[in-house]
């Protein structure tokens, strides 16, 4: 585990930058909350403070929720929140929902469900709009879980925007996902479909106060297989009523061990650490191609000959790569070609 | 990616009247601003822990009770407690004219009162997060 509550300070950061870091390692909230709107805003000091931050994180659990709108996935949360702090861990959450592709704005109401956690201090919630990111995420999502495991928390709960039947990126950034369900959703063909349904480390059937969850229940036992070692449980439970929420948590904590002691914690954070750099490399990719002062035809320039049908688009995007990364990028194509 | 306007609508104290809340997180949602809207019955306390954990650049608060001059004026005292003074506090809903100097003088910088048009709201929330975004 890395060494914790050390000072930021490092000789090429902006004072500003790692003061706020310095603050949020002793635990301050509106550090915590600037830093992730500096992320989220992707300002100039993101970067510099991201890098800050990341020697300080690995130490929370993460936990992703996911499922399609009003299963109850804010409600479960807000539910697990007060039985974690009652267990005497410290917890985060970052709630994402969607943002408009007409306005660019948002109404974020999952703090409406969380509301009973109030000024606690062990307890930091973040409500954050998707911004145009697709996969039931937004772009910052995990960075600002980052700043929120820096920030000493034990436990980092995800919610997804409520998912379809294909939103599964949670599952590759997560340590657990949790698969939310509720009865009267569809037939056992439903829960045959891949996507969504494959993802979850552990299935809660929520609402069962209002309807019979035995089919449902059913249908998921008939799916759900053992994965590396890990049988996903389902739980039974009913958020409004507060029915088996301890069993959730049980769940949850069983599955974290289950991870460190077979050693699939550290083959997730592998598969997440390779998952970021490609995803950061295309994200500067595109910046690089875009951006000016490429030399050669400019994007533009290829988007109008695709355009006019004279160049197709996989020859653009092959050229504009060769343009943006030279000759690395050659050398590379020809060292792929020939072995 | 631009700054985006993030503002903090909530419902103090005991009231269950939130349509215009309501209301006016659509209207801003519209203007291209993330909205975070916080549910009914909160404390000063609650909300203005969630501004700071929200960083949002304003609060709009929306009382029908009549509480207003015990209300409003708290969380502008709790934010400047909490060094959180620059987010700005706006207030509407069924509130005397004579109580609105008052507010204004206790730092709620606009007070919208029934058959304010939609786009004076916009408007202000939009100059309130410029001004600090800037």
């Amino acid at each position: 585990m890395p060494a914790r509550r050390k000072r930021a300070s490092s000789s090429r950061s902006s004072p500003g930058v790692s003061a706020l870091v310095d603050s949020l390692l002793r635990g301050n909230k509106r550090a915590a909350a600037k830093l992730i709107s500096l992320i989220e805003d992707d300002e100039p000091e993101a970067a510099e403070a991201m890098a800050l931050i990341y020697p300080h994180t690995g130490h929370a659990h993460v936990v992703g929720f996911t499922g399609a709108p009003g299963v109850g996935k804010s409600s479960l949360i807000n539910r697990l929140v007060r039985l974690f702090r009652a267990r005497g861990k410290k917890v985060g959450v970052v709630a994402v929902d969607p943002t408009s592709p007409y306005s660019g704005g948002a109404v974020l109401g999952d703090r409406i469900r969380m509301a009973d956690t109030g000024v606690d201090p062990g307890v930091f919630i973040r409500s954050m709009a998707t911004r145009g990111h697709a996969g039931g995420l937004a772009l910052a999502t995990f960075d600002a879980v980052r700043v929120l495991d820096a920030m000493g928390m034990d436990i980092v709960l995800v919610e997804t925007v409520g998912a379809g039947q294909s939103e599964v990126e949670i599952a590759s950034r997560a340590h657990t996902t949790v698969v939310v369900e509720m009865p009267l959703t569809g037939d056992a063909v439903q829960t045959m479909k891949a996507g969504i349904l494959e993802i979850g480390d552990v299935y809660v059937v929520n609402k069962v106060d209002l309807a019979d969850a035995d089919t449902l229940v059913a249908n998921l036992r008939f799916q759900i297989e053992a994965r590396d070692g890990w049988m996903p449980p389902i739980i039974r439970a009913s958020a409004l009523e507060d029915q088996r929420i301890d069993e959730l948590a049980d769940a949850l904590e069983t599955h974290r061990a289950f991870l460190a002691s077979s050693g699939n914690w550290n083959k997730r954070e592998l598969d997440r650490a390779r998952q970021e750099i490609l995803e950061n490399a295309r994200r500067l990719l595109a910046q690089q191609v875009r951006g000016p002062g490429t030399g050669g035809e400019s994007f533009e320039a290829l988007a109008q000959r695709v355009v006019a049908r004279k160049l197709d688009p996989q020859s653009a995007a092959a050229r504009l790569f060769q343009e943006a990364v030279g000759g690395t990028a050659q050398r590379q194509s020809r060292r792929a070609k020939s072995g | 990616m631009a700054t985006k306007i993030r503002v903090l609508i909530a419902k103090p104290g005991l009231d269950g009247h939130d349509r215009g809340a309501k209301v006016i997180a659509r209207a801003l949602r519209d203007a291209g601003m993330e909205v975070i809207y916080t549910g009914l019955r909160q404390t000063p306390e609650d909300i203005v822990e969630a501004a700071i954990q929200e960083d949002v650049d304003a609060i709009g608060l929306s009382c029908l009770s009549g509480a207003h001059m015990a209300l409003f004026p708290e969380v502008v005292k709790l934010l400047r407690k909490r060094k959180a003074g620059d987010i700005v506090v706006a207030g509407g809903g069924i509130i005397p004219e004579d109580d609105v100097p008052k507010l204004k003088k206790a730092g709620i910088k606009a007070v919208f009162g029934p058959g304010t048009p939609l786009s004076d709201v916009v408007e202000f929330f939009q100059k309130a997060g410029k001004a600090k975004g800037a």
